[in-house]
């Protein structure tokens, strides 16, 4: 029963992991570099949902909507205004840019909303708790591992079916030849933040409501978490980051559970080092040889 | 002219000397040191205020002891506090109410305990603030020992007896808290049936709390900061989990966290020595004085500080302090009087041995509707 418990723990952390990394995945895999605001949009995406709650009294979707249109409109002015201007740099400028960005987010929130901490409403996702035996399994747990699911079918979708879905994959292989097919490339990479920034919304409120705590630094720590599970998975791979999420949710759970509630980040970050070892490429990477 | 004047000026102050004696009264010059600016600013002048209101209190009663309070602000900044207690010292202070917070307060008394200059603080915490010095004295509990006190309140009302903890093994307040009670616990037959750690960043408490709840916890003692405690009363509710949960003074704050549904911290219960919504008729006469002349309600820190000028005075009478001492001579004065006297003050009834640190019966308050309650 514990166990059971425990792998319900894991799923619902690892589908919160799962959804913030695939930001990181597919930004990572069209415009190849690392967006490390990323945590810090969905620290933002939180504190938007809450302010529509508690603030405006907006009904619960109507305030989920608000947070995901403020992160679409801030991840895109993000990458219009920080990272298009450095394309053609070297990664390293690119890198350090969303780092100093991540700052930037974090101060600006301690200036808009303060440093003390504010209570997500448990009242966000409605709904008793479902209850099996002596297991009790939360509404957030349920809502977070079906969001998840539904996140990852339509986002296959997206990129087997749509025109636009198939003109990211066209710049993730080659940015170059996608141009001189007729791709407009920077509206392609544009389109991916916004999709982007929009599921770090939702991962911001599912995040909050498990975890009900938003300060400006709510969203660093998941975020680095969730990076580590696209890397586990393979970066630049959909299927590879929900996998590497989820994973990864119930590796620190169990880790925590079963070997020392000290070590859970430990146990997280010392199985990434043992998977890039053993598989470079993360679990679904594909290798990409270079031609010499 | 000059001549003239020094001798006018000298016979006025005679006089007022004088007169002073005349009616048979002592001035305490009593020093308030804490930040009354910056980011503990709330703290500074919640002790200043409580302090105030007692000074005020003491002088329109007209007793033999009057007393003048000197305020000095320290900006909860160590170096701040050594200028602030020179400062203090420079205005002829005898001994200080203070300082407010830990870090300032260890400086400043490590310095006063060099020059014999009297410390009583009314909250800072921290052990090293009492630490090889025969010079300070508190009134709060240390932290280690809110500790035992919680262990003793457990096992004295009967509560429970199968205890789990939660606590957060990267840092010191927590940890010194754990030690101290499960020491005291295991002495008064306590079970304690789980422990559990995190740290700074973790923010999932599932495995902890399925921990507690597993080993079938009737009390869950949380010696933590309050934005840990807020998450693991939401992970528990989750679950279905409802033991006592009791908690130190790094609860006190939860109920003020915006957002917070106050319905989860139902129940909880914290050590705590002062409750301003408290019946008591002590307790009424100086919430009333201190929102009338602050417009607050005072928080924990305030009556801390009130009863500090108390006891101050109450020393002061039993080691026979005059107008006229130094600083120097009273202190030892002071060290020797402040063991010997007893004290009924808004947060407890209390006495001193020769470590500095205080002896009262542990208080307890229970969150009923949002709001603190006294049980008994």
């Amino acid at each position: 029963m514990i166990f059971l418990d425990n792998l319900i723990n894991g799923l619902s952390l690892g589908s919160i992991y799962a959804i913030i990394a695939l930001g990181y995945t597919m930004v990572y895999g069209i415009a190849k570099m690392l967006n490390f605001a990323h945590g810090d949009v969905i620290m933002v995406g939180g504190y938007m949902a809450f302010c529509g709650l508690q603030y405006w009294g907006v009904p619960t979707v109507l305030s989920l909507v608000i947070a995901m249109a403020v992160c679409t409109v801030l991840g895109v002015t993000i990458e219009g205004l920080a990272y298009r201007p450095l394309r053609q740099a070297p990664g390293l400028a690119v890198l350090i840019t969303a780092i100093g960005m991540s700052y930037l987010l974090q101060n600006l929130a301690l200036m808009i909303w303060g440093a003390n901490p504010k209570s997500f409403p448990t009242t966000f996702i409605n709904g008793s708790s479902i209850r099996l035996g002596s297991l009790n399994i939360s509404s957030a747990t349920v809502y977070t591992i079906l969001a998840n699911v539904i996140i990852m079918v339509l986002l296959t979708l997206f990129t087997s079916r749509t025109r636009m879905g198939k003109a990211m994959r066209c710049v993730s292989q080659d940015r170059g030849a996608a141009q001189l097919m007729g791709i407009n490339v920077n509206r392609t990479i544009t389109v991916t933040f916004a999709i982007g920034s929009a599921l770090a919304a939702i991962a911001g409120v599912l995040l909050c409501s498990s975890y009900p705590i938003l300060q400006p630094t709510t969203g660093s720590m998941p975020g680095i978490k969730a990076f580590t599970a696209a890397v586990f998975g393979g970066i630049g791979s959909i299927p590879g980051a929900m996998l590497g999420g989820v994973l990864l949710g119930v590796i620190e759970i169990f880790g925590k559970a079963y070997i020392s509630t000290e070590l859970g980040d430990a146990i997280v970050f010392a199985v990434l080092i043992v998977v890039l070892l053993v598989r470079p490429t993360g679990l679904l990477g594909k290798a990409v040889r270079e031609k010499v | 002219m000059k001549k003239v004047l020094a001798l006018i000026l000298a016979l006025a102050m005679s006089l007022a000397v004088c007169s002073a004696f005349a009616e048979d009264t002592v001035t305490l010059r009593i020093a308030h040191i804490g930040p009354t600016t910056g980011a503990a600013a709330l703290y500074g002048l919640a002790t200043q205020h409580g302090a105030e209101v007692a000074a005020a209190e003491i002088n329109a009663e007209g007793g033999k002891y009057r007393v003048e309070l000197i305020c000095e602000d320290d900006e909860h900044n160590v170096e701040k506090a050594i200028n602030a207690y020179n400062a203090a010292l420079d205005a002829n202070a005898q001994m200080i109410l203070g300082n407010t917070t830990s870090k300032p307060c260890e400086a400043a008394g490590a310095q006063g305990y060099m020059d014999r200059v009297f410390f009583l603080t009314p909250s800072a915490s921290s052990t090293a603030v009492t630490e090889d010095k025969d010079n300070v004295y508190q009134i709060c509990f240390s932290d280690p020992n809110q500790g035992a006190a919680s262990a003793e309140y457990i096992a004295s009302h009967n509560l429970g007896t199968r205890i789990a903890i939660i606590y957060n093994n990267a840092d010191v307040y927590s940890t010194g808290i754990r030690d101290t009670f499960v020491e005291k616990a295991q002495e008064k037959g306590l079970t304690i049936v789980t422990e559990s750690t995190f740290t700074d960043e973790t923010t999932d408490f599932t495995v902890q709390v399925g921990e507690a709840k597993d080993a079938g916890a009737e009390i869950v003692f949380l010696p933590i900061y309050y934005t840990p405690a807020s998450m693991i009363l939401k992970t528990a509710s989750d679950k279905g989990f409802s033991p006592i949960f009791f908690g130190v003074d790094g609860m006190d704050g939860i109920l003020d966290v915006e957002g917070f549904d106050t319905s989860l911290a139902e129940g909880v219960m914290l050590l705590t020595p002062f409750v301003a919504s408290s019946e008591d008729e002590n307790v009424v006469k100086f919430v009333n004085s201190y929102k009338e002349a602050y417009n607050e309600i005072p928080i924990q820190f305030a009556a801390d500080a009130y009863d500090g000028i108390y006891i101050l005075v109450k020393a002061a009478e039993k080691a026979g302090i005059t107008s006229e001492m130094a600083y120097d001579e009273v202190c030892d004065l002071m060290i020797a009087a402040i063991q010997e006297i007893e004290v009924d003050g808004l947060t407890g009834h209390m006495t001193w041995d020769s470590t500095g640190a205080v002896t009262k019966t542990p208080m307890a308050a229970t969150i009923v509707d949002g709001k603190y309650v006294f049980e008994d």
